[in-house]
């Protein structure tokens, strides 16, 4: 097996931010899953930029939105718990960036656009969920799962 | 595998475990929060069950007076509605999959009516009323309509009819007093628009010939059907709100339509209108003027201005739910202060005020009334029930927020459990279905919970739900929930308003001779 080139303090604060991540998707899907008057109809309707109408359109269909529902709980949660104890963690990235840009792309930190889901701080153009995906993209480049992670098992040689 | 292979490939796994001890704290931390509050407030579940209003056995058949504005949406309520509007529905959905009024519009309730006659003084709406009223299959333009709906030239003639069994009517308030008990005399059931009358002694002649002639009555505010009022009464009588003592009511629009300055239709002239009819009940006949026939609300001789007209609104809701009814006395005053010239309108500038106020005394009852109204202006401002311990906000939502003074929750406050900038109730029907209102007045009529509520989580219009219940009561001979006593209340209470308003004075009411001073 291939030892990755990384120094033991370089490998455990990679993991450290993937945990996090992970621990945020997880929470943010669980507290979904837990919560019964939860819908991203808000979401998708406050959406603006470029990709309004798609999210408006997907907000405006009951058999999206409740797909849309079920997917966005789900992924947040598998996505999550994936990354916490890294198993098809390069999936879990992956599908994690996806999330993360479908988020960036509903509710973009543009120039004159403001949004009744209120933000916790002040953006432009570069918000949280931005630095989130950028943070699995570093993640993806720097594999840990191989070192510390369920997937240790898995690409075991 | 060794030791080391496994410490490496589990060393995140206890995380979860982390996760799972600290959703299960939060949990049970929120829950016993809400479970204590909950067992403090007494209040019943969140979701409120509703059995669709009955409408089985033989069609009724309606007459309608009336097909102007309120006219139009009062028949769409009792499903009918012209072909081209349908289709213009039709196209908007197909456009924006967001705009729902076609597909809402199919889902109400088929009330097993017809409309057999119409009548207005001005052909065009006739025209109108008369393709809305047979246009029985819901259907957009090129469908088929039902021919034998009759357009009657005098509204007694249709109370005449034996193929009419009640009236809806939708005219000018000068009008009202008249039409209801002459439908009442003809033994017609009735559904009458607001202001109940024009004036204070129209009041009690209305309420005494239907007490007389035992016709269903219903006074058309349709707040009474909105949901979120049903769960205020609930507040106050599991006395949330502690002693009620100021309650805020408002109205604001700002738009030519909100403030009555209505278009005039370019087709109308003393040919196609019946002008000597339209002011028959005037003391003082004026001359043909198209102005006055759209836009009669701006002036005395037809109505009564905000105070019959939107006050009248508000005060049933807190009606509703606090059964006040009159008030000992009523002050007002008010002006035109920003329709005030003649850029505004034609010929003749309006009379009733665009800005105004009412304050309504309940000493008896410990507390006051505040109305206030700008045209010029929507600041959303909802009505507040305020009493010692909490505040009650309500619209189609309702909210209740702890007062930092309260006595009853004072404890709760200090140790946490209640927060006074946090509701300690919010009650939000439908709370996951799409809204997509549209015009600024209709925003406007959705937030004061006259425009939409919900049942069982379904968007339905009031106004539907308001003539539904009213088929209802004719067909099991019962009370509708704005019956004829709501209506001598909100009369009174209204003309009191008015008389304060046009007198400058403070007028009074005598509950024994039940006469206003």
């Amino acid at each position: 097996m291939k030892r990755s080139n990384f120094s033991n303090r370089q490998q455990w604060a990679l993991v450290i931010l993937r945990v996090a991540i992970g621990w945020h998707f997880l929470y943010e899907g669980i507290s979904k899953l837990l919560n019964p008057n939860w819908s991203s109809l808000g979401y998708l309707m406050d959406s603006e930029g470029i990709f309004e109408g798609m999210f408006h359109a997907l907000a405006g269909n009951a058999t999206a939105l409740n797909i849309m529902d079920f997917l966005n709980i789900w992924g947040l949660i598998l996505i999550g718990a994936a990354l916490i104890v890294g198993l098809l963690t390069r999936i879990a990235l992956i599908s994690g960036i996806v999330l993360l840009a479908f988020y960036y792309l509903s509710h973009p930190a543009i120039i004159g656009v403001s949004y009744a889901i209120p933000s916790e701080g002040s953006y432009l153009w570069v918000n949280k969920n931005l630095i989130e995906l950028f943070a699995l993209w570093v993640l993806l480049l720097f594999p840990t799962w191989k070192s510390i992670g369920l997937d240790r098992f898995i690409f075991k040689k | 595998m060794n030791r080391r292979d496994l410490l490496k490939g589990m060393a995140t796994v206890p995380v979860l475990g982390a996760m799972a001890y600290g959703t299960w704290r939060k949990r049970r931390v929120d829950h016993i929060k809400s479970h204590k509050l909950a067992r403090e407030l007494n209040m019943s579940s969140e979701s409120l069950e509703f059995s669709r209003y009955k409408h089985d056995g033989d069609a009724i058949k309606i007459g309608i007076i009336g097909y102007g504005i309120r006219g139009t949406q009062l028949m769409k309520g009792a499903g009918f509605v012209q072909p081209e509007t349908i289709q213009q529905w039709k196209d908007d959905a197909a456009k924006d999959s967001r705009n729902k009024r076609y597909e809402d519009f199919l889902q109400q309730d088929d009330l097993n009516v017809k409309i057999r006659g119409v009548c207005d003084l001005f052909d065009v709406h006739a025209d109108r009323a008369m393709a809305a009223a047979g246009n029985i299959g819901r259907e957009g333009s090129g469908g088929t309509i039902d021919g034998s709906v009759k357009r009657y030239k005098t509204y007694h003639d249709m109370l005449a009819s034996k193929d009419i069994d009640a009236v809806i009517i939708a005219t000018p308030d000068h009008w009202h007093a008249r039409m209801v008990m002459d439908a009442a005399r003809a033994g017609k059931h009735v559904y009458s628009e607001k202001g109940f009358t024009r004036t204070l002694q129209e009041v009690y002649d209305v309420r005494d010939e239907v007490k007389k002639s035992g016709i269903i009555y219903q006074l058309g505010h349709q707040g009474r059907q909105t949901e979120s009022y049903i769960k205020a009464r609930e507040a106050v009588d599991k006395n949330l709100l502690g002693k009620i003592n100021l309650v805020e009511v408002c109205t604001n629009r700002n738009s030519p339509n909100g403030a009555w300055v209505y278009d005039i239709h370019p087709d109308a002239n003393e040919q196609t209108v019946d002008w000597a009819t339209f002011e028959e009940p005037c003391e003082t006949k004026h001359p043909w003027s198209p102005e006055r026939f759209f836009r009669w609300r701006c002036w005395w001789d037809y109505g009564t201005g905000l105070s019959g007209d939107l006050l009248t609104h508000e005060y049933d809701a807190v009606n509703q739910i606090l059964a006040m009814g009159i008030p000992e006395t009523a002050i007002a005053s008010g002006g035109v202060y920003y329709y005030n010239t003649k850029q505004f309108f034609v010929n003749e500038v309006r009379e009733v005020p665009d800005v105004w106020n009412t304050v309504l005394e309940y000493p008896h009852l410990d507390f006051t009334l505040m109305y206030s109204a700008s045209l010029a202006n929507n600041h959303d401002r909802g009505k507040t029930i305020m009493g010692h311990d909490a505040s009650m906000e309500m619209g189609n939502s309702l909210s209740i927020y702890a007062c930092r003074e309260s006595t009853r929750y004072k404890e709760k406050i200090q140790s946490g459990l209640i927060d006074p900038n946090v509701p300690i109730y919010t009650y939000i029907p439908g709370r996951k279905n799409v809204d997509s209102v549209t015009t600024a007045t209709e925003q406007y009529f959705a937030s004061r919970g006259l425009l939409y509520t919900y049942r069982n989580g379904r968007r339905v219009d009031t106004t539907h739900l308001h003539i539904a219940e009213w088929i209802e009561s004719i067909r099991e001979n019962k009370q509708p929930s704005c019956n004829i006593d709501q209506a001598f209340e909100e009369g009174i209470t209204a003309a009191m308003a008015t008389i304060a308003t046009r007198e400058k004075r403070t007028v009074s009411w005598d509950k024994d001779k039940q006469t206003v001073i």
